[in-house]
């Protein structure tokens, strides 16, 4: 009993001993650590916080001329409107017609992508067929292909003048139009689907990769063919990359722009307010009225909270799904 | 004496000639596997062609584009989009023209614009992945006051949708006078929380606290250590993300739209997106070439470089 107090006791002592130099290296510690951490940190102060904060000060004010004459010449004010922007975006027809758009996108294109890219990672993974670096590579090049240039490409082979696959499908009796109305969204998606599955694909190749192949083995002996171990052994050992690969394209489905904009180029019907991107590009740019910085970050910032609450959504419901 | 050295040298390498040979073993009995684990021809059939399919779906528009920057106007709505439109021999020559007409189209800025995107995207590549690692190798190793917070801020920003930062980020760069330049391209595409934490997960994983101690016992300073030492354990881990930023930079389009104007600057994506944009714009063959040529660059690091990629991936995966 008295040895352990008096261990206790010189512990004491010795920490008390120690603390001076302790909270002196602890200072150069700290000191080096933000000096290694403040290019970074200032560059993201720059690029990220500062622009939040930019945005979310000017949803607060129009920029208005003043004093001119029907033709201008007067002096653009930046006019103090409190809540009218987010009012005019809320209330906004378009706005919502171009999240309508991105909704469909993010509730039919990315599920169909993610589970294309699971089953050609469980196919290219499955040992069924052993030579599979050039498949492997061939599904990955598109990502290298810009989304400009993919887009144009893929408008080009949507014209029924000079796309094989139209001329094909009509010698065969069906006649598309890529850009009917109704179709022109799903069209869309297949650009998105075409560029980014051989990408997911090799997020999902990774997890499965560093699945111990012991766990096979093991399934082997006690009797498993081969598709019971995709299901029950590969399937739920891919959940936190199937989550991470979900939640990046829901992301990346908020900011809808590349293929809009292009297949503009050729099919007017698609407007300038499409997806809230594109709305928010061309209400900066002053091609929509109300035109400038104030309407322009209410429609990012409102955009950005309907991402959060997609995303916090999907992770929430994919949690429950699995507990169950 | 020298008698039991020798005995230990040659069971030392007994030993390292058995696990040789035992990884050779296990190296072929994961290609082959065991009777009741091979898969039926019928399954394999399927397999095989699914995966044909595939690739077909992924290939056909760059093998369609390939094509199609030989053709002229007429051709291209006349002849089989297949397959070129003139003989293998006059090849040469459909080339050389749509070429030129390329250059004629862009007022000879093709190639500028090429240097363009390789310079913004080299650039911003490269300061980019020194910071992020700097950054991750500090949040990794070391404990500062905020660190959690900062930790936690720029994670939560890498699911942010950063394109929407781009109005915001003009509106700035228009008051700072940055429009139109250089920089206003390459300092947003520097930062990237993607590769902040890449470099963070890559620290925490391949550089030992041990080394790091040892080298400040001998006296090193923290620079010297960082820039010797440190560097050399994350280069594969700087090849991955500067992969990363540079193809990201290489593909961001609305960045450059909305902030570069003039026609000197334009990176190529946004150069040919100018072209087809263009009312009297009619010559696809030459585009397709455009298209091809511009992303060259991007395909040879993708194809030369590809392991590291899913280096990078697989962090992302087994982490995320």
């Amino acid at each position: 009993m008295t040895a352990t107090t008096s261990t206790v006791a010189a512990g004491k002592a010795k920490r008390r001993a120690a603390k001076p130099k302790a909270s002196l290296a602890a200072k150069r510690e700290n000191r080096t650590g933000w000096a290694f951490m403040a290019p970074f940190g200032l560059l993201f102060a720059f690029v990220f916080i500062l622009p939040i904060i930019w945005a979310v000060y000017n949803s607060f004010f129009r920029q208005v001329t003043e004093g001119g004459g029907a033709y201008g010449g007067g002096e653009l004010v930046n006019k103090f409107v409190g809540l009218e922007n987010f009012q005019y975006v809320i209330t906004s027809g378009q706005f919502w017609t171009g999240v309508g758009h991105v909704l469909i996108y993010t509730v039919i294109q990315v599920p169909i992508m993610i589970i294309a890219a699971l089953a050609l990672a469980m196919v290219v993974d499955s040992f069924v067929v052993k030579h599979i670096t050039g498949f492997r590579l061939g599904y990955f090049l598109p990502y290298a292909i810009p989304g400009v240039v993919a887009s144009i490409i893929w408008v080009y082979l949507y014209n029924g003048q000079i796309s094989p696959i139209v001329k094909g499908l009509a010698a065969l009796g069906i006649n598309v139009d890529f850009f009917a109305d109704n179709v022109v969204l799903a069209s869309m998606a297949n650009i998105t689907t075409w560029t980014f599955t051989g990408y997911n694909m090799l997020i999902f190749l990774a997890a499965l990769q560093a699945i111990p192949h012991d766990l096979y083995e093991a399934a082997r002996i006690d009797g498993a063919n081969g598709w019971q171990i995709a299901m029950k052994i590969k399937l739920p050992n891919v959940r936190s990359a199937a989550l991470l690969a979900m939640l990046l394209s829901i992301v990346g489905t908020i900011q809808l722009f590349n293929e809009p904009q292009v297949m503009q180029i050729s099919d007017p019907g698609i407007s300038k307010a499409y997806t809230p991107m594109m709305m928010a590009m061309n209400t900066s740019q002053g091609t929509i009225t109300p035109s400038g910085d104030g309407p322009a970050s209410a429609i990012a910032i409102v955009m950005a909270l309907i991402a959060g609450v997609l995303a916090m959504a999907y992770a929430l419901i994919e949690r429950k799904v699995n507990e169950q | 004496m020298s008698s039991a050295t020798m005995s230990a040298k040659q069971a030392e390498r007994a030993r390292k000639k058995a696990e040789r040979q035992l990884e050779k073993r296990r190296e072929a009995a994961k290609n082959d596997l065991p009777r009741s684990m091979q898969p039926s021809l019928l399954v394999k059939i399927i397999t095989i062609v699914v995966l044909c399919a595939a690739l077909i779906y992924f290939l056909f528009p760059i093998y369609w584009a390939i094509i199609a920057s030989t053709k002229t106007p007429s051709q291209m709505t006349g002849s089989n989009g297949l397959w070129f439109a003139v003989g293998l021999d006059q090849l040469p020559d459909a080339i050389a023209t749509n070429y030129s007409k390329l250059l004629g189209w862009t007022r000879g800025q093709f190639w500028r614009w090429v240097f363009n995107s390789l310079v913004y995207s080299g650039v911003s590549a490269f300061v980019g992945t020194i910071v992020a690692v700097m950054a991750g190798y500090a949040t990794a190793k070391f404990n500062f006051r905020g660190k959690n917070v900062a930790i936690g801020i720029i994670m939560g920003c890498m699911l942010m949708p950063a394109a929407l930062l781009t109005i915001p980020q003009y509106s700035i760069f228009h008051s700072l006078h940055l429009t139109n330049t250089m920089l206003s391209i390459i300092i947003p595409c520097c930062v990237s929380p993607f590769g902040f934490f890449l470099g963070r997960v890559y620290a925490q994983t391949s550089v030992p606290d041990e080394l790091l101690e040892a080298a400040r016992i001998d006296g090193a300073g923290e620079a010297r250590i960082f820039f010797t030492i440190v560097l050399r354990l994350l280069a594969p881990a700087m090849v991955t993300i500067f992969l990363f930023l540079f193809v990201a930079t290489w593909n961001n389009f609305l960045l450059p739209l909305m902030m570069v104007s003039s026609d000197s600057l334009k990176p190529v994506t946004l150069g040919l997106y100018g072209m087809v944009s263009l009312a009297t714009f009619n010559d696809r063959g030459a585009l397709m070439m455009g298209a091809l040529l511009g992303v060259l660059p991007v395909i040879v690091l993708f194809l030369g470089l590809q392991r590291y990629w899913q280096a990078g991936l697989a962090a992302g995966a087994v982490k995320g």
